[in-house]
């Protein structure tokens, strides 16, 4: 305890637990949305697709996060957008824009002349090399999602709960879908530079899921969700500064660790006397 | 200005019409029952009617409106064909989605008042809910979510109910309290009501109007006409359109 109260005097390590908390109150409030609407594998096909423009921005020599916070946020319109048009496919959809990411971060890497140090550090995540303007903008869409989540959460339960009687209630539920669709992908962006692009869903799905197992009515998972994310991320940061691990994997081992012990407590309580 | 018209309305997902040239006029305070076998477009027409399925042909009128632009949400209660919670453990209480009903009358952002909280109380306690109005949605049977949609139905005391198959779930018992509700809730407040049902016999009890819908109207009127109708003796059958037209009455009357 006192290493990690020490390291909390480096800016680093402040940094990483700004922006790291800042994303997964984020993941954990859009998670749970996704995880409602099945839709839970979007990060992880957002994430594969960001690689991809991640690889393409260091090819062209440009900031990844410049092109891979648009691209990313446009693709996850696609994913939306093609299940309209062409059939009640969503999880087709996020396999094709996952592997179209996937194959396209392999190309610019192969015509970069293979993986360099900054493409492995988006595809494994570095927390503790978050910059200050990063930081920023991770806090300030934390923000906004707080904000969004909050003054419409009855909009957005109405949509997910039943489309059909919000749309005749006068909400347009196609706005809110694609609202969900571009957050998810600014979140899961940021995200990678954190956890990286393998890992980062989880910061999307475990929170949800742990939250469902705990609270019973939408607002208590909706404000569970992001205390579990945010407990992942200081618990993560902390075992990899003490023990010089991962951060990536350790934040995603304590979110398996808070679902585990939810389970178990279900499973405890459920047991008759 | 009347609740719903049609003029000449063709619905199509593909080629073939669901819905094909249908012109219907529905009139404040009336209570219809939509009938017709399985695909003859009863749940087509109603989502054509709010706009939720473009027209292919014709036109639709909402209270004088089309409903690409009637904005008058409150004024109309909604029942989905299968309005239950996506899946078992949603996490929502039944409260929590008897007050959905009330985001017609807000626009954005549709934060709920204390004059929402009390109509959502006053339809749960319509309905019977008051004691389960903190329980998750996935716990409860299928009759009781059946009430918790009614509940949220009416919250909004709409001026045109329009509901499919809204007994499907309830037992016999239920179904019966249930259009004792309806007809209690049309007499004190003249709600118009538009009803799919496949329970012919009851929709004769407490119904005035009929719509025989086979992609077309088969027939449409009130049930005197009905039961005078030879084409919907042969559709129904001499003894079913008797006994419908058998019951039609004195329920009416005690109804009434």
């Amino acid at each position: 305890m006192s290493e990690f109260l020490q390291m909390l005097g480096f800016a680093f390590v402040r940094r990483a637990l700004v922006a790291g908390v800042a994303i997964a109150i984020g993941c954990g409030l859009l998670g749970v949305f996704l995880v409602l609407r099945r839709q839970a594998m979007m990060g992880d096909g957002l994430a594969h697709f960001a690689f991809g423009a991640v690889g393409l921005a260091l090819l062209l020599g440009c900031a990844p996060l410049a092109l891979a916070l648009p691209l990313t946020a446009l693709a996850s319109l696609a994913i939306f957008l093609l299940p309209e048009r062409a059939g009640p496919y969503a999880d087709a959809a996020i396999g094709m824009i996952s592997a179209l990411g996937v194959a396209a971060g392999v190309l610019m890497a192969s015509l970069g002349g293979g993986f360099n140090v900054d493409l492995f550090s988006f595809l494994f995540g570095d927390i503790l090399a978050v910059n200050p303007g990063e930081t920023a903008l991770a806090a300030a869409l934390a923000v906004g999602v707080v904000a969004l989540v909050f003054v419409a959460r009855s909009e957005w339960l109405a949509i997910t709960y039943d489309e059909t009687a919000a749309r005749v209630a006068g909400i347009r539920p196609t706005r809110w879908r694609r609202l969900l669709a571009v957050l998810t992908a600014l979140v899961v962006v940021l995200g990678i530079r954190l956890v990286g692009t393998m890992l980062v869903s989880s910061l999307l799905i475990f929170p949800a899921v742990t939250a469902l197992q705990e609270r019973r009515s939408f607002r208590g998972v909706l404000a569970t969700a992001p205390v579990f994310g945010a407990l992942s991320v200081v618990g993560g940061v902390g075992l990899a500064v003490a023990f010089d691990l991962p951060a990536g994997a350790t934040i995603v081992l304590w979110n398996a660790v808070f679902l585990a012990c939810s389970l178990a407590r279900r499973s405890f309580r459920r047991r008759p006397a | 200005m009347n609740p719903i018209e049609t003029h000449v309305l063709s619905v199509a997902y593909d080629v073939e019409p669901a819905v094909a040239r249908l012109t219907w006029v529905v009139r404040g305070g009336e209570f219809w029952a939509v009938v017709g076998p399985n695909g003859s477009g009863k749940t087509t027409l109603l989502k054509a009617v709010l706009g939720l399925l473009p027209a292919r042909g014709g036109e639709v009128r909402l209270f004088g409106v089309p409903p690409a632009k009637f904005h008058e949400w409150r004024r109309i209660g909604y029942l989905p064909q299968f309005g239950g919670a996506p899946f078992a453990r949603f996490p929502a209480s039944v409260r929590e989605i008897v007050a959905l009903g009330r985001m017609a009358v807000h626009r954005f952002p549709r934060l709920l008042g204390r004059e929402d909280w009390r109509a959502v109380e006053a339809a749960l306690d319509l309905f019977g809910l008051a004691g389960l109005a903190d329980r998750p949605v996935g716990e409860l049977s299928g009759g009781q979510t059946q009430r918790m949609l009614l509940a949220r139905t009416v919250v909004n005391q709409p001026e045109l109910l329009l509901l499919d198959e809204p007994h499907a779930a309830l037992d016999p018992a239920s179904r019966e309290s249930f259009y004792e509700l309806l007809c209690d809730w049309r007499q004190r407040r003249g709600t118009t009501i538009v009803m799919i049902t496949h329970d012919s016999a009851s929709a004769g009890r407490y119904a005035d109007h009929m719509l025989y819908l086979d992609r077309t109207a088969v027939f449409q009127g009130t049930f005197e006409e009905f039961c005078r109708d030879p084409e919907m003796g042969r559709r129904f059958g001499p003894y079913a359109q008797h006994a419908i037209c058998h019951r039609h009455g004195p329920a009416r009357e005690t109804a009434r």
